[in-house]
């Protein structure tokens, strides 16, 4: 049998979802009750006084709940997931607003009705009175911190952390040459086509819930709602079941929907339903990007860096559920590919009167990729040297693996690149972009009138970050073989991928093979999906699992077979004895043997009985240190997380009346290690290009001073149709293979976006010849600059 | 988002829909495509207590060319904008109809719809207006009236309409000979409300020189702008017409609001620039009108080149 | 003040269906929860992502933003109505699998119907052609590379299906 490892293999998720079958949360419970929420209409004020009579008049009205009404540990603040020695002021919000909002959008009351139509009906008639207070808006307000967001939160100051490797100061004073510049990115969102979406029930005769929540991680939300709700961990099922798309939105637990739903499910003893309309989706959910880079750098003739020290504030909106992890991301990647020898990093996290800020895909590289590649631009703009050189000079070399950066990374361990040859990468993009032949294209165009840029830029991304997952694989009777595992899909094509390693692993046709990932009752232990580790940390937990189950189906066809498991091959779900063809026993049948019968329930079952089954009555029919049944379960826990790494490389165009950016060319060349299926990561780089490109020149959140998103639907928040996107991306692949894990593998989710604002912004400034420091960038702001630089000429 | 309850009126003449509108009088909306009302209505920016829907209507949909291009109120964008009559008798309407948001939203938009919702940034009324063309307008117990377009559009989102006014038909001048038109835009995304779209109308006499040029602003402007800018290149080819002068113009005399998505004066930049391309196309486009020896069809369109 | 209903008749892939609505129910609200046809989804209530498309007499039109109360009476195609009723795929259906022409899913059934009538009205259509009648729906996961290779496929794959069924 071929091996479908590496192969592109149909996905399996397709023919339910291209039937409109799939189930999304919004399918499940058609006779749920429906629910709204009122939202606060300020970015920071004191909620003086609820007014729910109207409400309660309402025809279909079940409930109305406030703060006053959830019992303590309901309303008790929400939990900072990711506590950190440096998130000194850490905050969080109440389920439901307990006296005072910080964010428009935050949730003041829930409404109960008949449907969601009905529920809106009475959250209009809701009356809130608010005592409006100054609100904190954008990252210098921030900073400058005039106004406070918490009155005990001297500065708006969440966090501050820094991290030094070698001694830059010095190194700095000491170089030859040095530049310093301010770098900005905006505010930005993930926005899934689907948004977040609650369903819950409560059994009263079993003392059980049941929880469908558009989730990136089921299982730790099934440990957030046992312990609000005081249940044990067995009684509350998380299903996440098909996601309209996650991005990092999705992360973030619980949230106060996904508190308040079960609860009152469990009071009301009705099932319940919410589902975030879009405008919710906006200013009641979690976005990212927001940061401001002082960057100092010191760097010698050839562009060597010599030292380099940022300083950077990162917005965090209102809350810090997610503790400090996205800033950690920024300081701790920024480095890039590049060997730094003195390098310090340092942030301020601060508070504004917005929605939170938990990740986005990207998760803060983004911002480190644009400080860093903006930097080397910068370097060999002012040496006079090739841009793609003087990234070279500086790279860490294949032969420098395992490479120790000197930082701590996101998951408190030592960020130590395993693989990659970024050599090799840059050679692959600036082929396919056509670096070399760049300066007589632009040259050509400039005859014609037409401005032309290109720009390129490099990242390495953390991927397979612990501390686990797991994997369960059963070869049942039937032949059918089972996977599971505890994290959540998205449109990732894990059951695919999955399978296609299972399938490998067992060497049985993947249509024989099921996947379920994201249900806490098929597997209760996991950590979620994030940080593009599916692939490493599922993916090596279930092939690790399937070689348990192989060798165990071996042994058990030993006995049968009366072979030497080293004498045996699997073939198409058949065990058989090497060079003996009539030699042979189904693995359904094994699965029959694995568990000894006194019944045989159907005919099959018969050979597993004790008076025809194999093996002698001297012997426990279960050995010892054995259990019944073809299954095994393990986990993949690292001792730290693989790197994967990327190039970016854009040929822009720029309209010399009315500023308009037009991509000619996409290049991208990405390091994922083994590629378990190349049609699943090119689309996972597709995606990511889209959402970069989004994020360069379409996608911004637009804050009022107020502290009003001006921007909270889909006609204002410019995500991009098909038109907006490249015509066309090259990508070209380069497998260097992960050490670290049995497949090699090293994750790819979030390849495309990360390092594609910071080449297009240098596209855009080859192309004007001023800078372009501050993304993203509209046609009508590059009108601006560039008017004003025609000015000063 | 649902919207907040309505009493639902489905009329299916029009002596029926006026006499409700008569009854509703201010707590009466009229439901035709719903492509600009429906997201009003989803989002509660406004919940009027009765709602008209005149999708059932008979006899409001049709298009006729006549000495005049006549779209009733029911036509839908998509049908107007594949009808070949329309193509030749009013091409700057086709045009235009084609840049009207996305197929979809055209398939259940309405011409006259979008004209009475008046929308600055909407490419119809900007074409009513610099065709020169008028909405009839009919009213419980009174005759049909005609209002020109230059009357009709009053200020943003506001036209001349009258509480239980319901339009039933637009006209617009067929296609004078020798003459040519554009109609282009910049929107951030495709099918986005332009931040400037300009519709352009150019003449030229026997020698083939201009004798007219006329545009209109949308996006750009309060309500859709009207320009004369024949001063700026009367006399010339259309090959070495002063279109920059012209641009020119038209940068001083729209007055844009700035918003989140571009400034002020960017929109009057591609005003400008807009002003040039467009002028430039419907003069190469009268030209060649002009030069085709063809017989005018029976409905006395003139047809024009593509 | 109980909410006037309406009792409507809703032509749905081909049969018709009775149900009892406020007028203010939107027609993919309709479908989803009155009929129980969830394939339809909602990505916005504003008509701009399209992933609501469904099929009005044959044309793509927001489900979004039309009451039920409208559309009784017309031919509605939902994404369950593309498929043959033998549980044959429709080519565009197969082509959205063979070229990973979705992801997540969410806005796949909006791209669907669009893309049926798109080829209905283009069944040889250019690259230009294509671009511009994908560009009415949002995706966020796929980046359009493949969806508009899935739209060339199929248009393919029909013209292969034609033949066959000709010949």
């Amino acid at each position: 049998m071929t091996s479908l490892f590496g192969a592109r293999v149909p996905r399996k998720e397709d023919p339910q979802l291209v039937t409109g079958k799939g189930t999304y949360v919004d399918d499940f419970g058609p006779d749920a009750l429906g629910v709204a929420f009122v939202r606060s209409t300020y970015a920071h004020a004191e909620v003086l006084d609820i007014d729910v009579g109207e409400a309660l008049e309402v025809d279909g009205i079940v409930a109305v709940y406030t703060y006053e009404d959830l019992p303590e540990r309901i309303g008790a603040a929400l939990p900072v997931l990711v506590p950190h020695p440096g998130l000194t002021e850490p905050r969080t919000g109440y389920p439901l607003a307990k006296g005072i909002v910080r964010y428009s959008g935050e949730p003041i009351a829930m409404v109960v009705a008949t449907d969601r139509y009905v529920a809106e009906d009475a959250a209009e008639r809701i009356s809130v009175s608010y005592q409006p207070l100054p609100p904190v808006v954008g990252l210098e307000n921030a900073a400058a911190a005039e106004r406070l967001v918490y009155p005990d939160v001297p500065g708006n100051l969440a966090a501050h952390m820094v991290q030094d490797v070698g001694h830059a100061r010095q190194a700095i004073d000491a170089a030859p040459h040095r530049l310093q510049f301010r770098l900005a990115i905006e505010r930005s969102a993930p926005v899934p086509l689907e948004g977040r979406g609650v369903y819950a029930c409560w059994d009263a005769r079993d003392g059980s819930m049941r929880v469908c929540s558009s989730t990136q991680l089921p299982v730790s939300l099934r440990n957030a709602i046992a312990s609000r709700l005081d249940l044990p961990l067995k009684k509350v099922e998380v299903i996440a079941p098909d996601i309209g798309g996650g991005f990092g939105m999705k992360l973030n637990h619980p949230w106060p929907e996904e508190v308040l739903l079960p609860w009152a499910a469990r009071l009301i003893g009705k099932p319940l339903k919410w589902v975030d309309d879009r405008r919710e989706g906006f200013i009641a959910s979690s976005s990212e990007r927001a940061q401001i880079h002082d960057v100092d750098v010191g760097f010698d003739d050839q562009g060597h860096i010599l030292g380099l020290s940022v300083r950077f504030l990162h917005e965090s909106g209102a809350y810090t559920p997610y503790g400090i992890i996205v800033p950690i991301i920024t300081m701790s990647q920024l480095p890039g590919p590049y060997r730094i020898p003195n390098y310090r990093v340092e942030f301020d996290c601060l508070y504004t009167n917005t929605v939170m800020v938990t990740p986005y895909r990207g998760a803060g590289r983004p911002q480190g990729a644009f400080a860093m590649e903006r930097t080397i631009d910068r370097i060999a703009e002012f040496l006079g040297l090739d841009r793609a050189e003087v990234r070279a000079v500086n790279f860490v070399q294949p032969a420098d693996m395992p490479y120790d950066t000197g930082l701590i990374f996101q998951d408190g361990r030592p960020a130590i690149y395993d693989s990659g040859d970024f050599p090799s990468s840059l050679k692959l993009v600036t082929e396919a972009i056509g670096w070399r032949d760049f300066p007589a294209r632009k040259e050509q165009a400039a005859k014609e009138g037409r401005r032309l840029g290109i720009g390129i830029a490099c990242y390495v991304e953390g991927t397979g970050v612990g501390p686990y997952e797991g994997g369960h694989v059963e070869i049942e009777p039937s032949g059918r073989v089972l996977v599971s595992t505890g994290l959540s899909a998205q449109g990732q094509g894990h059951q695919t991928m999955l399978a296609q390693i299972v399938a490998d692993e067992l060497d049985v046709p993947i249509c024989d093979i099921e996947v379920t990932t994201g249900d806490t009752r098929r597997f209760g232990y996991a950590v979620g999906t994030f940080a593009s580790r599916t692939a490493v940390m599922s993916g090596s937990a279930v092939a690790l699992a399937a070689r348990k189950v192989r060798a165990k189906a071996l042994r058990i066809a030993g006995d049968a077979l009366e072979a030497d498991p080293r004498d045996l091959e699997i073939e198409a779900g058949v065990v058989r004895v090497k060079g003996s063809p009539e030699a042979f026993i189904p693995l359904k049948t094994v699965a029959t043997l694995s568990n000894p019968l006194r019944y045989a329930f159907d005919e099959a079952a018969k050979a597993a009985t004790q008076f025809t089954r194999p093996g002698s009555f001297d012997e426990p029919p279960v050995r010892e240190g054995e259990e019944p049944g073809l299954e095994a379960t393990d986990y993949y826990s690292p001792v730290r997380c693989t790197f994967a790494n990327g190039i970016h490389a854009v040929v822009v165009e720029t309209d010399t009346r009315t500023a308009e950016v037009r991509i000619l060319n996409y290049a991208v060349s990405c390091d994922c290690g083994t590629m378990i299926n190349p049609m699943i990561i090119e689309g996972q780089i597709h995606g990511g290009v889209a959402q970069g490109v989004a994020g360069a020149l379409y996608e911004r959140l637009a804050y009022d001073e107020d502290g009003q998103l001006q921007n909270a639907s889909f006609m204002d928040f410019l995500m991009p149709y098909a038109t907006e996107v490249p015509e066309h991306i090259e990508i070209r692949h380069l497998e260097t293979p992960s050490p670290l894990n049995p497949l090699g593998v090293k994750g790819a989710g979030e390849a495309g976006v990360i390092p594609a604002v910071a080449a297009i912004a240098a596209a855009i400034e080859d192309a004007e010849g001023y800078r372009i420091d501050h993304m993203p960038v509209s046609p009508s702001e590059l009108f601006h600059l560039r008017s004003s630089q025609e000015a000063r000429q | 988002m649902k919207p907040a309850p309505f009493s639902y009126h489905s009329p299916a003449t029009v002596e029926e829909t006026l006499a409700v509108l008569a009854d509703l009088g201010a707590d009466g909306k009229i439901l035709a495509g719903g492509q600009s009302l429906i997201p009003i209505l989803n989002m509660r920016l406004s919940s009027p207590p009765h709602l008209v829907d005149i999708n059932r209507v008979g006899g409001l949909d049709t298009v006729t060319v006549d000495g005049v291009l006549r779209v009733g109120a029911l036509a839908r964008h998509a049908q107007v904008e594949r009808d070949e009559r329309v193509r030749r008798s009013c091409p700057l309407l086709s045009r235009a109809l084609a840049l009207v948001a996305h197929p979809a939203i055209r398939n259940r938009g309405t011409l006259c719809g979008a004209l009475a919702h008046a929308d600055p940034a909407s490419e119809l009324p900007g074409v009513l207006l610099l065709a020169g063309g008028s909405v009839e307008v009919a009213r419980a117990g009174a005759p049909v009236r005609e209002i020109p377009a230059a009357d009709f559009f009053v200020g943003p989102l506001e036209s001349d309409l009258d509480t239980g006014d319901l339009i039933v038909a637009a006209r617009f001048p067929l296609l004078p000979p020798r003459t040519g038109t554009d109609f282009v835009e910049i929107a951030r995304r495709h099918g986005d409300y332009a931040l400037c779209g300009v519709g352009a109308m150019v003449a030229v006499d026997t020698d083939g020189l201009i004798t007219s040029a006329r545009t209109v602003y949308i996006g750009a402007n309060p309500i859709a702008l009207v320009l004369d800018l024949t001063e700026a290149v009367a006399g010339s080819r259309p090959e070495s017409a002063s279109y920059a002068a012209a641009g020119r113009l038209a940068h001083d005399a729209v007055d844009p609001d700035p918003d989140i998505h571009a400034s002020a004066e960017y929109r009057r930049e591609l005003a400008a620039v807009l002003t040039e391309r467009g002028l430039a196309a419907a003069a190469t486009r009268a030209a060649a009108a002009g030069t085709q020896v063809a017989a005018l069809p029976p409905d006395g369109s003139a047809g024009e080149a593509v | 003040m109980n909410e006037e209903r309406h009792e409507i008749t809703l032509l749905v892939n081909g049969l018709p269906n009775t149900v009892v609505v406020p007028a203010r129910r939107l027609l993919s609200d309709a479908l989803r929860h009155d009929l129980g046809l969830t394939g339809t989804h909602v990505g916005c209530e504003h008509g701009v992502c399209g992933t609501c498309t469904v099929l009005f007499d044959g044309q793509p039109v927001r489900s979004c933003l039309m009451f039920a109360v409208t559309a009784a009476g017309h031919e509605i195609t939902t994404v369950e109505g593309l498929t043959e009723p033998d549980g044959t795929l429709s080519p565009v259906q197969q082509s959205f699998i063979d070229c990973h022409a979705l992801q997540c899913g969410f806005c796949t059934p909006g791209f669907l119907c669009t893309i049926t009538a798109f080829l209905d009205e283009h069944p040889d259509p250019t690259d230009a052609e294509i671009l511009a009648g994908v560009s009415g729906n949002l995706c966020r996961c796929t980046g359009y590379q493949n969806i508009r290779s899935a739209v060339r496929r199929a248009a393919d794959l029909r013209s292969d299906r034609a033949r066959r069924v000709t010949t």
